[in-house]
């Protein structure tokens, strides 16, 4: 629901990038997304059409990089990577201690 | 300067360097236009042809930043924050209405109302007496770090106090966004399903304590409240439950008990950070 806010910041970057680092159109940006971060990608995209217009960055192509989280369980050692948040351990029903998952980060773009 | 986070005075078209979080529909800056802030790249001759250029910018470093420093504040203040989280309807602000009839009797108490319009609820809560400020999101679906500063700017906020938060009715975006606050309350009402917490899971994993509000009404709806605590405890396991009806006072006794606990436990907390970096 807040992909469009959260495109606006991510068009905010870009045009002060381009202000700071010299260029004047954008072909395509690499965005790093959590798969717990709660952003759902069809919204990002439609956001991004839509936020883009009138900018550096119109038609350009936005790549999704999907970052998995890495949980362990605190009991019983269990270890995996998830790509979809659970709250107890699968295996002993312990807390689980997760990280990454959360990120939204551009990585880097393609501009002229 | 607004002294919040020297974004220039009201109207003042000045240059700066924050224009993110204006560009995500906060109305606290009335007639703040920060069109025209984006100077258009003019091409410069000699720097054409394509190049990829790293960023590695985390789109919620802004608003984490924004939250850091209000959480600071908070705590260099004593100001014990809540962030009241859940859906449209759920009953938050007769929560909050009764919360601060019994809170003011216990020491000073602010709140800040998130709305996408109007200011109903801030009259709500100003019938009381409290110092409120209503913050209207527009089109915003949630409440963010940067609007709750300048909130916090323009309410009388005294030290060793506490601030209710009341965000925007939604049981999605606001998981997301920091404001800075100490502990995270969502409410849930038994008029609604008592699936929502796996539906909605990072709501509930983000709070630390749920309140089940309108239990008068449990005779009357189908709400299976042991499945329900299940399924909360399932997303997140250090998550305390708590049962109230706001408009007939059952379990205020409780809600008044654990908010009192809470405080004691971070003013302490507080005590102790102090305590190691003044040392």
């Amino acid at each position: 629901m807040h992909e469009m806010a959260l495109c606006e910041s991510l068009v905010a970057i870009i045009e002060s990038e381009a202000a700071a680092g010299g260029f004047h159109r954008v072909h395509s940006v690499r965005l790093e997304v959590g798969l717990l971060a709660g952003v759902e990608r069809d919204a990002l995209q439609f956001g991004f059409q839509v936020v883009t217009r009138g900018t550096v960055a119109e038609g350009a192509l936005l790549q999704i990089l999907p970052a998995v989280a890495q949980a362990h369980c605190l009991s019983c050692g269990w270890r995996q990577t998830l790509s979809r948040p659970i709250g107890l351990c699968p295996s002993c029903d312990g807390p689980l201690s997760v990280t990454g998952g959360r990120e939204l980060r551009i990585k880097e773009m393609e501009v002229e | 300067m607004c002294g919040v986070c020297g974004c220039g005075d009201l109207g003042h078209e000045q240059e700066h360097e924050h224009e993110l979080h204006h560009r995500q529909g906060q109305e606290v800056h009335a007639g703040h236009d920060h069109a025209g802030h984006f100077p258009r790249f003019s091409h410069a001759p000699g720097l054409s042809g394509r190049r990829m250029v790293q960023i590695e910018q985390d789109l919620f470093a802004l608003n984490q930043r924004y939250a850091d420093r209000n959480r600071q504040s908070f705590e260099e203040r004593r100001i014990f924050t809540l962030n009241l989280m859940s859906s449209p309807g759920s009953g938050k602000t007769t929560l909050l209405v009764r919360t601060l009839e019994a809170a003011r009797a216990a020491g000073l108490v602010a709140v800040i109302e998130g709305d996408q319009q109007t200011d109903r609820d801030a009259r709500r809560i100003g019938e009381t007496g409290v110092p409120v400020r209503q913050i209207n999101t527009g089109r915003g679906c949630h409440l963010d770090a940067h609007g709750v500063a300048h909130a916090c700017a323009e309410l009388p906020l005294a030290g060793d106090s506490t601030l209710f938060i009341e965000n925007v009715g939604n049981l999605v975006c606001p998981a997301g966004f920091d404001l800075g606050e100490a502990r995270r309350v969502v409410i849930l009402s038994v008029t609604e399903g008592e699936d929502k917490p796996l539906k909605y899971p990072d709501m509930f994993r983000a709070a630390d304590v749920m309140i089940l509000n309108k239990i008068d009404l449990l005779p009357y709806v189908r709400f299976d409240v042991d499945a329900c605590r299940t399924h909360a405890r399932s997303v997140n396991p250090r998550l305390a439950m708590l049962s109230v009806s706001a408009t007939q006072g059952d379990g205020m006794a409780q809600w008044l008990a654990w908010l009192a606990a809470e405080r004691a436990q971070w003013v302490r907390g507080q005590g102790s950070v102090a305590a190691v970096t003044g040392g």
